[in-house]
């Protein structure tokens, strides 16, 4: 399954709306990252409800991800994982360290426009 | 086999003798009673209830034994054993002093064998033989029942603690409070996890204050699992606050080596609440110092 990757002004949201194999998730990895500086983005939300499991696999893709989002000077923000899914991650010791992450779409925007603000003052 | 057609089965038993037995039990029932309540008076059982409910008690409990008797089932036993439970134990009557009454009972029937036969020794024998394995199991059955009152009681109770001392209460826009109040154990620490997140989501909190100022000393489980609550709360995009850590609960923390880095701590429910409006850009301001300002405002 193909993700779509969104465009927001300075924002990409990936947004995982259903179960995805191993390869979808290193096809998301590899197209956010293209598409991050394509597009000279700031920010970026892996929107991740649609995931009903998240195994140690999706988990250190995401933080890969995430990582080499930094790398191409970006943030990214976790947004969506359900309750039951963060009790099953906790107890398989893959809490994510190091990565931003909120409730939903609209907190994920919210604090990419925190971070926006607080590193430039005068932009926007 | 069950154990009915076992009782029912005693070798080389004339069948009459139950009857008999019963009939005798039925016919004197009013003095067994009271030579019953006599005795539980001396040994100071059942203090606990007045001697006009001791003496209602005793009519009901020497009936019901009969009964038993009689039928010689484990059903009626076991319906028997159920009801003297519920009715004594919520009076603060423990195991012991139930099957007690009960085993005086049973010496106040075979009190009565012992007259019945009239001295015939083999008479005697033959009525002990009928009557001693159904009082026996009746005391076995009483026993087990009672326990398993004490059971149902202190589930019910659990349930009701558990369902009182678990409030996730919202402060200010974003901000919850967790307060947990008394013996938390692995089941409970569980349900408390699952109402948190939940809670997190239906409030769109950001930061909450999880305070355990009534939570005396947990398990290295469950102090392993507050820190996986923590780590959960995060993934969810909420930071935790936890407050009034007893010196027991840290050094239970602190002890079973996991990492504590995630875990914010602040020593009581006010620094907590501090904190995180800290977090929050919120700022409490005293209305006369503020010139008409509003008690909390944004600040950024």
């Amino acid at each position: 399954m193909r993700v779509p990757i969104m465009k927001q002004r300075d924002v990409l949201i990936a947004s995982i709306q259903d179960s995805l194999t191993d390869a979808d998730l290193l096809a998301l990895r590899d197209r956010v990252v293209e598409q991050v500086t394509r597009f000279r983005s700031r920010g970026v939300i892996l929107d991740v409800t649609g995931l009903d499991v998240i195994d140690s696999f999706a988990a250190h893709t995401l933080s890969m991800t995430a990582q080499m989002i930094r790398l191409r000077g970006a943030q990214t923000v976790i947004v969506g994982i359900q309750p039951d899914v963060a009790i099953a991650m906790v107890q398989l010791g893959l809490t994510l360290l190091g990565i931003h992450t909120a409730l939903d779409l609209e907190a994920g925007l919210e604090y990419l426009n925190t971070v926006a603000k607080r590193s430039r003052p005068n932009a926007r | 086999m069950t154990r009915s057609t076992q009782v029912q089965s005693e070798p080389s038993v004339p069948s009459g003798t139950l009857t008999e037995i019963v009939t005798q039990f039925r016919r004197s029932r009013r003095a067994l009673g009271e030579e019953w309540t006599r005795r539980i008076a001396v040994t100071r059982m059942l203090s606990v209830l007045t001697e006009e409910e001791v003496s209602i008690e005793s009519i009901e409990l020497v009936d019901n034994y009969i009964d038993v008797l009689e039928t010689s089932s484990v059903e009626s036993m076991q319906l028997y054993a159920r009801n003297l439970s519920r009715r004594i134990v919520p009076r603060r009557v423990d195991t012991p002093e139930l099957l007690g009454i009960v085993l005086v009972l049973r010496d106040v029937l075979a009190r009565g064998l012992l007259d019945l036969a009239e001295g015939d020794a083999v008479r005697l024998r033959t009525m002990l033989s009928v009557f001693e394995p159904v009082a026996n199991r009746i005391a076995t059955t009483v026993a087990e029942g009672s326990v398993q009152e004490h059971e149902r009681l202190i589930r019910l109770q659990q349930d009701s603690i558990r369902q009182l001392s678990t409030p996730v209460l919202q402060v200010r826009d974003r901000l919850l409070i967790h307060p947990i109040i008394g013996v938390v154990d692995g089941d409970r620490a569980r349900q408390i996890t699952e109402q948190l997140l939940a809670s997190i989501r239906a409030h769109r909190a950001t930061v909450v204050v999880m305070d355990l100022t009534g939570v005396p000393s947990v398990d290295a489980a469950v102090a392993n699992h507050l820190v996986q609550t923590v780590e959960a709360a995060r993934l969810l995009g909420a930071s935790m606050i936890v407050t009034g850590l007893s010196p027991d609960l840290s050094r239970t923390l602190v002890t079973i080596g996991v990492d504590l880095s995630s875990l914010h701590a602040v020593g009581d429910l006010q620094g907590g609440i501090e904190e995180a409006e800290a977090i929050l850009g919120l700022r409490v301001v005293r209305i006369s110092s503020a010139s008409g300002a509003a008690p909390a405002a944004e600040s950024p």
